[in-house]
């Protein structure tokens, strides 16, 4: 069969990531000593569904990892062991293992199998541990090495006629059973139709298996158990008197769980501790292959069918119209026309919707992280979340998702105190490092709050004067020196640890939020705790811009960015030097930028109480625009210039108006930043 | 690649495999040609948006059905006199290509010529002009019927080295 593999070698990966995620999640909420059935379930399933896909594609690394894992698991579920601390760390670094392992398969690379190998010891060790207390039940099929006579079983499998319809291979089945021991199968052809009325699809076959060998009950379920339901199984064993002994638990394991956990203990410390340096590189490795496809939820793409489905009414609708038109069908054709509008308008939000996803996907990761980094720096910390369903554009999320790392490990590392000092402070000895996402007019803002000691004012400023950043003395506001910290290298961390302190970082996180269009501020309250808040566009695609017209040209200004627009009152300009325009309104004093002149236009009229000022406030500074005219306020769809040109400074993009023709998005940063430092240019290029 | 240079082949007829095709343009009176697989779509002169701050030979973008494409000048970039804009005024849109990374660019030309094959052999290198002319952009020279047809290597002439005269050009001003 020349079926390309690939493809679906790519879904697998993809669904056993989410899987993982499933299993890290339930492990995060479960409680040593309580196994909740279904929470057991669950990652047992998600374990299941990796072991069979990676063994199907070959990868056999993940498939007998998993199996450890699995067969932990499932003598969990069958409450042979209890759920202590230890299993659940260990758990959690065999997903860390498995997840790096699926990222090589992925990526074609090799992963570090020492790791892996290290993990799989321990969970070998737990596994042992149990088996060898199971020893004086004498229970254990896999103890009973020294009788190899009564080791075997007779299964006689009759599928139903639909099994294979369910997509389960007979042939893997057998080929699983084969690789246990000796196997010999007779098959059963009774059942077998004529060739004319023989359905592909079914299964008339049915088989008797003898197998020899060494094998455990549970194992042969387990090849069975994806199409338990869908056929007629019987599995004896050959010996006949032992299947009593195999379904019993063994009396001994509860107490035997414990030393092994012990043993397993410091692989988890270790692989944790390596885990967090190694967190950054392999976001990294994902991010690249995450964009690749998206999920949608069938309600969603149900929509867009009913509103084609509209959209195609319409459209008929109106053409039908136009087959024979006379003036006294006007009103119709303009219902049509509207029609058509509120179509167009519904199949664009709905469209951009898929886009969208709930911003818990960038925050699912954190529990983890908070959680291991609590272990690692002995603070307690509880992690509040809320907002979770907020929804954001995915590119946004993909690119949103490093910067947050970056702000809740800080808040962890440097915002929250240990314990000891929270409570001399006063406060209580857990810290909270709170998540919280909303949507606020055209943006989603998100907040990671901690309630630890604060900024510290004077030792930033200090920091920042020995870094010649400014000079002392001057009277800086909170929000200016706060600033400081995302100047690139800066830190005030004392000790460079393997969490932070090395002053990367910040400066990245202000990069990556500007490049998205969005902005950070900081507020602190000396020992109440520091709140960072990020503000993004919803979207990347789609902007509210305000058209202006500068001269014959039109230009868009993002309506985020306007503050307000006035008409110029001669009497409030007064220019520095003859030169430097400055407008007064009310308290402050606002730079003028005459657009035509940034952008070397010729315009209607170079008098300022001619034109309109627009005031914009861009990297966290405002300045008024000079256009001619404020045309119309419209939704634009964002197009790069830089695909086939490069960047233009103070132009972010372009756009096409409804009359097919090219506008430019001014850069309400770049054309601040460009009329302070280039002014000179910008007039030579005008003159 | 391989099917449009049968079809390119095919429409000029000619059957002949070895050798490349040019399109070819006047720009003041001399004729100047193009690999053909290169040329997307030929055009008529519109009206274009202009971006600020850029040289005079970078005209401004089009929208090419919702794709922004900047459209050169090429009598500008070459340091011609300008000439008035007329029906025969034509923009060729190409595929400009860079590294892995393929850009559209259009270039504005007095007007298209014709298709022509050139065999490789017969493309004559541009004789050095030392310092007087910079004939990097030129990818060699072809005879065709006693005229000379100056066939440009357009990757060079709209990509690095544009970018490069362009920010100097910034600079110098």
């Amino acid at each position: 069969m020349s079926i390309d593999m690939e493809q679906f070698k790519a879904t697998f990966i993809e669904e056993s990531l989410e899987g993982l995620d499933i299993m890290e999640s339930v492990l995060l909420e479960m409680q040593p000593g309580e196994a909740d059935a279904e929470e057991v379930d669950n990652i047992f399933r998600a374990a299941h569904s990796i072991k069979g896909g990676s063994a199907t594609f070959g990868f056999s690394d993940i498939s007998n990892f998993t199996h450890v894992v699995e067969t932990l698991l499932d003598q969990i579920r069958a409450g042979e062991r209890e759920v202590t601390q230890e299993a659940i760390n260990l758990f959690l670094s065999s997903v860390d293992c498995i997840r790096d392992m699926l990222a090589g398969a992925q990526e074609g690379f090799d992963i570090n199998l020492e790791q892996v190998a290290e993990v799989k010891a321990g969970l070998d060790r737990m596994l042992g541990s149990a088996l060898e207390t199971a020893v004086p039940a004498g229970a254990e099929p896999e103890d009973q090495d020294d009788t190899p006579a009564v080791t075997g079983w007779k299964i006689i499998f009759k599928p139903f006629p639909d099994m294979l319809r369910s997509g389960n291979d007979v042939v893997r089945l057998f080929r699983e059973l084969a690789g246990m021991g000796e196997m010999e199968a007779v098959v059963d052809l009774e059942g077998l139709p004529a060739l004319v009325d023989m359905e592909p699809e079914e299964a008339c076959l049915s088989w008797e298996v003898t197998l020899f060998g060494n094998v455990g009950r549970e194992q042969i379920d387990e090849v069975f158990e994806w199409v338990d339901g869908d056929c007629e199984l019987s599995i004896t064993p050959l010996g006949g008197d032992e299947t009593s002994a195999v379904d019993t638990p063994a009396e001994g394991v509860p107490e035997a769980a414990n030393p092994a956990p012990v043993q397993a203990a410091p692989v988890a410390q270790e692989r944790r501790s390596s885990n967090d340096r190694r967190q950054g590189d392999r976001r990294k490795s994902r991010g690249s292959s995450e964009n690749s496809s998206i999920r949608v939820g069938i309600d969603k793409v149900d929509a867009l069918i009913n509103l084609v489905g509209e959209l195609v009414i319409t459209q008929s609708m109106l053409g039908q119209l136009g087959e024979d038109f006379s003036m006294d069908k006007v009103e119709r054709l303009k219902d049509g026309l509207a029609e058509l509008e509120r179509n167009t308008r519904e199949l664009q939000e709905n469209v951009m919707s898929i886009r969208m996803l709930p911003i818990s996907f960038a925050f699912n990761r954190f529990p983890r992280m908070v959680h291991d980094l609590c272990g690692k720096l002995e603070k307690k910390i509880e992690l509040k979340m809320s907002g979770e369903q907020t929804e954001l554009d995915k590119t946004v999320m993909e690119k949103i998702g490093d910067p947050l790392v970056h702000l809740v490990r800080n808040a962890v590392d440097h915002g929250i105190e240990i314990p000891e000092v929270r409570l001399k402070a006063g406060k209580s000895e857990t810290g909270t490092v709170h998540l919280n996402a909303y949507h606020q007019g055209g943006n989603i803002l998100i907040e990671i709050s901690d309630d630890g000691a604060g900024l510290n004012r004077e030792r930033i400023l200090a920091k920042a004067v020995e870094r010649g950043l400014t000079n002392s003395g001057d009277n800086l506001s909170d929000a200016e020196i706060f600033d400081f910290l995302f100047q690139p290298g800066f830190s005030t961390a004392d000790v460079v640890s393997d969490v932070s302190g090395r002053g990367v970082g910040m400066d990245v996180v202000k990069r990556n939020i500007t490049a998205l269009g969005g902005a950070i501020d900081v507020e602190s309250r000396p020992g109440n705790g520091s709140t960072f808040t990020i503000r993004l566009p919803l979207t990347l695609a789609i902007l509210d811009g305000q058209l202006v017209r500068v001269g014959e040209q039109t230009f868009i200004i993002p309506l985020v960015s306007i503050i307000e627009s006035l008409q110029v009152e001669p009497s409030r300009v007064n220019a520095i030097a003859g030169s430097a325009e400055l407008y007064k309104l009310r308290d402050d004093y606002l730079p003028v930028i005459r657009l035509y002149d940034a952008f070397g236009l010729k315009p209607d009229s170079t008098n300022l109480e001619d034109g309109l000022l627009v005031v914009v406030e861009g990297h966290g500074q405002q300045a008024g625009l000079l256009v001619d005219d404020l045309l119309a306020q419209q939704q634009v769809v964002i197009k790069s210039l830089e695909t086939n040109f490069r960047k233009v400074g103070g132009i972010s993009g372009a756009t096409i108006l409804g009359d097919g023709t090219v506008a430019l998005i001014v850069d309400i940063g770049g054309i601040i930043e460009l009329s302070r430092n280039g002014s000179k240019r910008a007039n030579s290029a005008a003159a | 690649m391989d099917v449009a240079e049968q079809i390119a082949s095919g429409l000029a007829g000619t059957g002949e495999v070895d050798g490349s095709q040019f399109l070819t343009f006047f720009l003041a009176g001399e004729e100047y040609g193009v690999d053909i697989l290169r040329v997307q779509e030929i055009k008529g002169w519109n009206a274009v948006t202009p971006i600020p701050n850029t040289p005079d030979y970078i005209r401004g973008v089009i929208n090419l059905r919702g794709t922004i494409v900047p459209i050169v000048d090429l009598r500008r970039r070459f340091g011609l006199e300008p000439m008035e804009y007329g029906p025969m005024t034509v923009v060729i849109v190409l595929k400009v290509m860079r590294e892995d990374k393929g850009r559209v660019m259009g270039i504005v030309v007095d007007a298209v010529s014709d298709v022509y094959n050139v065999q490789d052999e017969s493309l004559k290198p541009a004789p050095d002009f030392g310092s007087v002319v910079n004939v990097d952009f030129v990818q060699g020279l072809a005879t065709v019927d006693e005229t000379m047809v100056i066939i440009l290597d357009i990757d060079h002439l709209l990509n690095s080295g544009e970018l490069a005269v362009m920010d100097s050009a910034i600079e110098h001003e």
